[in-house]
């Protein structure tokens, strides 16, 4: 069972059925997947083979979809890259996965032509809006009318279906290499706990490039669902329109969507009537949210999820659950075990506190070209040759088990539920002129889970405003990354070793 | 009113080169390009546009006035803005 061939066998089952609704289109399973045999016939005539790495540089829409499938049909490996990357990082990140090829549009031109021009191994771009004279690597998106043509691969479900790069404490993203039976795992075990069925139609305002964007469009073509396909949240309104307009009955997202629609005026204008689960993952959603989504939309079911882009999925909290043990993130989903361990690797009994590890056809194969970070998380499991992840996060159990978040053990910020690597923003930001010194903390913010903030001090003589600061990480970094606050200071506290420290910082 | 008009639509070209256009990239857009289309402003951008023509302006931004009609090209915000100082 290979991951592109739930929509194979749609397209053949079920061929007019709507795959994707993208504002006015209506995108049928049999268009989707004509869709995606242009874009492998394309990617293996220019001669990307099977283990290649294609890159999707892309907002949400069809043609992601139809890349990512494109690419799996060849045995190729999919790697969606967030479209607020800039130019730098999305050289570094083409260049450590040795890309053969990268599909993107005309209006993300100005970042990708310079990281291009930067990583030699990137032999072909596909894009949306080619330009004749760019020489010959640059090529236009295919047309279904033309030759759809390929030669079947050998892939077998060990082989990597996708590299998904993910923010690390070191300051470099990492990528997380997943198999085909990883995806398949994953995507079989949540759509089964979620119910999800043929008849749903999932809304979509999560980025394609975030994994739990990425499986909404995984688990409805698993199911023969219909996957009602945003390009954001910028306007919640416009979302809210289009779920009562098309029927929503499934509605992913994170904290600080849900924050933004439960401010605002006039919901109850909507006919949400259809709706019938809402799923919540990448940060904990606060009680007062929690009770202010039930009333306001009764008629759904609320699951609280948590996560790991290197096993997509960990824990589930059954709705039932959800009055009993609110704060609780639940238990293993099906056909994964998770338990904690205490510091020698030992398994604790329930009622203890410990490093959560996790054992499933769902954890990932390791981190692309890092072996070293690779083997502090993937360490020999209870059965001689299989690999288990020690997750780094802090859990509690409770005396039946259920699972409790205490803490991260790396330093890493979560803001508007993406992962924000503290080293990397004061990377940025100590490539400023005048800048001494910098430490960036996460702050406690109502909308935004957690923001970021930058202490800085600053050469003799030098005078630069938080908006400076601002500025020059947005133009070198995501956005979400972005320090929200910049506070100058005479000093950074120091370690005895003279190490920034960064406790009582916020 | 013309004067006005034009010089809203500076305004706001000028906040955006000032907080949204990176670093040394000269980014060219027209006065009817989509700011989400052209990569030029994200979500939370939207949020800052919204408080910064809030504070500039002197008016309030409804929820239900936060659609792109009004605020995804420099010709909507301008048109938006006259309307509420109109009204």
């Amino acid at each position: 069972m290979l991951l592109h061939h739930d929509l194979e066998a749609w397209a053949g089952r079920n061929p007019d059925k709507s795959a994707l609704v993208c504002g006015m289109f209506h995108h049928s399973y049999a268009e989707v997947d004509a869709r995606a045999r242009a874009v492998a016939a394309l990617l293996q005539s220019r001669g990307v083979q099977r283990g290649d790495r294609v890159a999707l540089y892309l907002d949400n829409g069809v043609d992601f979809v139809a890349g990512l499938y494109g690419a799996l049909k060849i045995g190729a490996v999919f790697m969606p890259i967030n479209p607020l990357t800039k130019e730098d990082k999305l050289a570094f990140m083409l260049g450590d996965a040795r890309a053969s090829a990268l599909l993107s549009s005309g209006s993300l031109r100005a970042a990708w032509s310079g990281a291009v021009a930067q990583v030699p191994s990137v032999h072909t771009v596909i894009c949306t809006e080619a330009i004749a004279d760019t020489g010959n690597r640059e090529v236009g998106w295919p047309h279904t009318e033309a030759t759809t043509d390929f030669s079947l691969p050998p892939t077998i479900d060990q082989d990597l279906a996708s590299i998904i790069y993910t923010s690390g404490s070191t300051g470099f993203p990492k990528g997380v290499m997943l198999t085909h039976l990883n995806m398949v795992s994953a995507g079989r075990s949540i759509s089964t706990y979620l119910g999800m069925r043929e008849n749903d139609r999932v809304l979509c305002a999560l980025p394609l490039a975030f994994d739990y964007g990425l499986y909404q469009v995984l688990m409805s073509f698993r199911v023969g669902a219909t996957v009602v396909l945003e390009r954001n949240f910028s306007f919640p309104m416009k979302v809210l329109e289009t779920m009562a307009a098309e029927r929503v009955t499934f509605f992913p997202g994170v904290p600080t969507m849900f924050a933004m629609l439960l401010g605002m005026k006039g919901l109850d204008a909507f006919d949400l009537s259809s709706l019938r689960a809402i799923t919540n993952t990448a940060a904990a959603l606060s009680e007062k949210h929690i009770r202010e989504l039930r009333e306001l939309f009764p008629q759904a079911t609320l699951f609280s999820m948590y996560g790991l882009t290197e096993c997509k999925r960990v824990t589930y909290l059954p709705p039932e659950q959800l009055n009993i043990r609110p704060t609780s993130v639940g238990r293993g989903m099906p056909n994964e075990e998770v338990w904690l361990v205490d510091e020698q690797g030992h398994r604790l009994p329930n009622g203890s506190t410990g490093e959560l590890v996790i054992r499933g056809s769902n954890v990932m194969r390791g981190y692309w070209d890092r072996p070293k970070e690779t083997a502090e998380r993937l360490r020999p499991g209870p059965i001689a040759g299989e690999m288990i992840l020690y997750s780094g996060d802090l859990f509690r159990t409770d005396e039946e088990g259920w699972l409790y978040f205490v803490a991260r053990r790396d330093d890493i910020i979560k803001s508007r539920g993406e992962k924000v690597s503290p080293r990397e923003v004061e990377n940025a930001i100590y490539a400023m002129d005048g800048v001494f010194e910098v430490a960036v903390v996460g702050v406690p913010d109502e909308v935004l889970g957690q923001a970021v903030k930058a202490f800085v001090t600053l050469k003799p003589g030098v005078q630069l405003t938080e908006r400076d600061v601002i500025r020059h990480c947005l133009s070198r970094l995501e956005s979400f990354m972005a320090p929200k606050y910049v506070e100058f200071v005479d000093a950074l506290p120091k370690t005895d070793t003279g190490k920034i420290k960064k406790t009582g910082l916020g | 009113m013309n004067g006005i008009q034009s010089d809203t639509k500076a305004q706001v070209r000028a906040f955006i080169n000032e907080n949204f256009i990176m670093g040394a990239k000269t980014v060219a857009f027209g006065d009817t390009d989509s700011f989400m289309d052209q990569h030029l402003i994200d979500s939370t951008g939207f949020l800052e546009l919204v408080t910064w023509l809030e504070e500039t302006f002197g008016i309030r931004v409804e929820d239900a006035e936060m659609v792109p009609e009004n605020l995804d090209s420099l010709a909507a915000v301008e048109a938006y803005v006259a309307r509420k100082l109109a009204a």
